[in-house]
């Protein structure tokens, strides 16, 4: 997903198109309240939650303070178990990796479990290119994979989409698997998904997961999954063989983060991607993911996205955000996300990547807002005129210069005289 | 009246939307803070708390805005605001800006600690228990975002809103949820802005409220600009003017009376 990557620099005119997709916009609505409403139940069972963000938070800086000891410590121990450990410093060699693997076993055919560490490699298009066939078995990855998508959120990748358009993708792509009717209730799309990738899951070769943790006292992986797809990936045998896997691999990606552990922005490695932050961002719940550009969206898409792609290359992310800090409130490990992309905003300035004419136009207001005295006179012109011109109406349809407001809302209108210019004046009447 | 009965000190910051949009918001809280006992005192030397430059990465101005507002204000006893979202500035940014330069940073956590936002100042500091205003109207109070999550802002409002006469108060579904205003987020998105603030126009809708009421200035130029164009009746105030009786004028965005 080079092509992605670069395409994070029009965020704004993809935001605009989800914003007028009704498709897009219902799968939108509909999924919001779900997702906040089951965390709100599920934290309310919950009393401890508070303490247990701040226990996770503690673990994982633990962990990421002393990341070389636990990494080699599980190397160890998956040796020790018969597995392989293999070291990439970028997505390029991580997939060559693993192409390598595929080829070595002869495979024709992949099962992948969901993994966004995939997405971010790019895995599916660099096998795809050396022959072998991937299957996606995770429902919502297997639904994009159809649409030949990219995920539009971490943990439900086809959110974006209706269940009217997924009817018509299992309907046109079904055919062949002897499927010629539409379905269209909930359980007979699951059914359907799950007759197709049950073949998969017995003629696939190798099977590829990602990992939501590593026991470096075991040198075993956890998943947290709630279709058993992944377990399936990972443990089944090839046909013909009775045992599980005769083979197990492990990639570890850097791919940017060791120079996020050293900086700035260490405590954006707590994030256990689990999708809160976007479930609970009004502006990812406007846009969806696709318009952030690349495999990240949402808050933590825009804190990641710059520090792995460049912050040339995703001007928009950080400041497409109100600040509002909801995302902040609901991660479970505590990431100061706003104020991450608030850090961003000042390294954008630092680079001089701001539009010339906005940096311009702050540097002036701001020269003024610097001398009180002066920036109370010069903007007792503005408020005159704008009380002027708008007075009988009490608003501004039109304003020369903020068409960004008055476009879709009016523009309310001051009185004739400042507040400082009003106070002083009771002053002096008072004296 | 001896030493020890002295009125504390009040250093009002008025915030540059109400000193240019609307004024009568700071008469109305100045009228609030004098009637629970304060002296109020309006320093010249202020404009802006600094966040257009603060959340656009321009680290420089920020620091000049706010050492000069800190020098400003550092004889009062307390700073008041009438918005959430300046008062966070003061509380929560204006010390960060300053983790490496001890000195300044001294002054800028002593002025945190000095800054309160109107509504929570009145309640937790004045521990203002009556008012003799009456606002006769079905009311929905918005949560700005900076007062709710960095000043825990929530129910102090909705305490002082029960003290009005004929006021009730009616909650929006959403209510912890943005209206989209963001600062200059808000012209420089305008599309994904506009959305939000539908979306907060038609939660105002569905409880069929007569006014919109809320303590950040920016907010409700926002809703009530969006409320105007949708050609909503609703009322729009800033919560100062309901609580200090002077609301029965034009409300935002709406005519000037000819009288």
């Amino acid at each position: 997903m080079t092509q992605a990557a670069t395409s994070a620099a029009v965020f704004k005119s993809k935001a605009r198109e989800a914003l007028s997709d009704p498709a897009l916009q219902q799968a939108m609505d509909r999924a919001k309240g779900g997702f906040v409403g089951a965390r709100r139940i599920a934290v309310e069972d919950l009393a401890e939650f508070d303490s247990l963000r701040d226990t996770a938070r503690d673990i994982k800086d633990h962990v990421l303070n002393h990341l070389d000891l636990y990494l080699e410590r599980y190397e160890r121990k998956t040796i020790e178990n018969g597995g392989h450990v293999h070291w990439a410093q970028t997505a390029e060699e991580a997939c060559q990796i693993v192409k390598k693997i595929c080829l070595d076993a002869d495979a024709r055919l992949v099962a992948k479990g969901k993994s966004m560490v995939s997405e971010e490699m790019e895995l599916n298009r660099v096998l795809e290119e050396a022959g072998i066939e991937v299957a996606e078995t995770d429902l919502g990855e297997y639904i994009i994979q159809l649409a030949g998508e990219s995920p539009s959120h971490i943990i439900a990748p086809a959110i974006h989409k209706t269940r009217e358009q997924i009817t018509e993708l299992f309907y046109e792509n079904h055919k062949s698997h002897g499927f010629s009717e539409r379905v269209t209730r909930r359980e007979a799309i699951v059914n359907e998904a799950r007759a197709v990738l049950r073949s998969v899951f017995a003629r696939a070769d190798v099977g590829i997961t990602g990992a939501n943790f590593l026991i470096a006292e075991s040198g075993a992986n956890v998943i947290v999954t709630n279709e058993g797809n992944g377990d399936l990936s990972s443990t089944l045998p090839r046909e013909g063989e009775v045992e599980g896997p005769t083979e197990y691999h492990v990639v570890l990606l850097d791919n940017g983060r060791s120079a996020m552990l050293a900086g700035r922005y260490q405590s954006m490695l707590r994030c256990i991607r689990c999708g809160a932050c976007l479930n609970h961002c009004p502006v990812y719940s406007a846009v969806g993911g696709h318009a952030y550009g690349w495999v990240y969206p949402g808050p933590m898409g825009s804190v990641l996205t710059p520090l792995m792609q460049g912050f040339d290359r995703s001007y928009d992310l950080p400041n497409a955000c109100t600040l509002n800090g909801r995302c902040n409130e609901v991660c479970p490990v505590r990431i100061p996300l706003s104020d991450m992309l608030r850090k961003h905003r000042f390294e954008q300035y630092r680079r001089n990547l701001n539009p010339w004419l906005g940096r311009r136009l702050l540097s002036l207001w701001a020269w003024f807002a610097r001398r009180p005295r002066l920036y109370q006179g010069i903007v007792a012109l503005p408020v005159w005129l704008m009380n002027r011109f708008g007075r009988g109406q009490g608003v501004l349809r039109r304003l020369p210069g903020a068409g960004g407001w008055t476009g879709s809302r009016d523009m309310a209108v001051p009185e004739k005289r400042t507040f400082q210019v009003q106070w002083q004046a009771k002053r002096d009447n008072g004296k | 009246m001896s030493d020890t009965l002295k009125k504390p000190t009040v250093g009002f910051f008025v915030t540059c939307l109400v000193d240019i949009m609307r004024p009568r918001v700071g008469f109305a809280a100045v009228k609030l803070l004098e009637q629970a006992g304060c002296e109020v005192e309006v320093p010249r030397s202020q404009s802006c708390c600094g966040q257009p430059a603060y959340n656009n990465g321009d680290e420089a101005n920020s620091l000049a805005i706010a050492k000069q507002i800190i020098k400003a204000f550092d004889q009062f006893d307390y700073i008041v605001v009438p918005s959430g979202s300046c008062a966070g500035m003061f509380s929560e940014h204006f010390p960060r800006l300053f983790r490496y330069d001890l000195d300044w940073l001294h002054r800028a956590q002593r002025m945190a600690a000095k800054t309160w936002e109107l509504t929570r100042f009145l309640v937790e500091v004045m521990r203002v228990d009556s008012l003799d205003s009456c606002y006769p109207a079905k009311c929905a109070y918005h949560d700005s975002c900076s007062g709710l999550r960095e000043l825990g802002i929530r129910e102090q409002p909705r305490q002082l809103l029960s003290l009005v006469k004929g006021l009730s108060l009616a909650e929006l579904d959403d209510r912890d949820v943005c209206c989209g205003f963001g600062g200059t987020f808000s012209v420089k998105y305008p599309e994904i802005s506009t959305r939000l603030v539908s979306n907060k126009a038609s939660n105002l809708e569905q409880t069929s409220a007569d006014a919109l009421l809320g303590g950040d200035l920016g907010c409700l130029l926002n809703i009530a600009g969006r409320l105007r164009r949708e050609g909503s009746a609703a009322k729009v105030f800033h919560i100062a003017e309901v609580l200090a009786g002077m609301a029965d004028g034009p409300g935002i965005a709406e005519p000037e009376d000819e009288a």
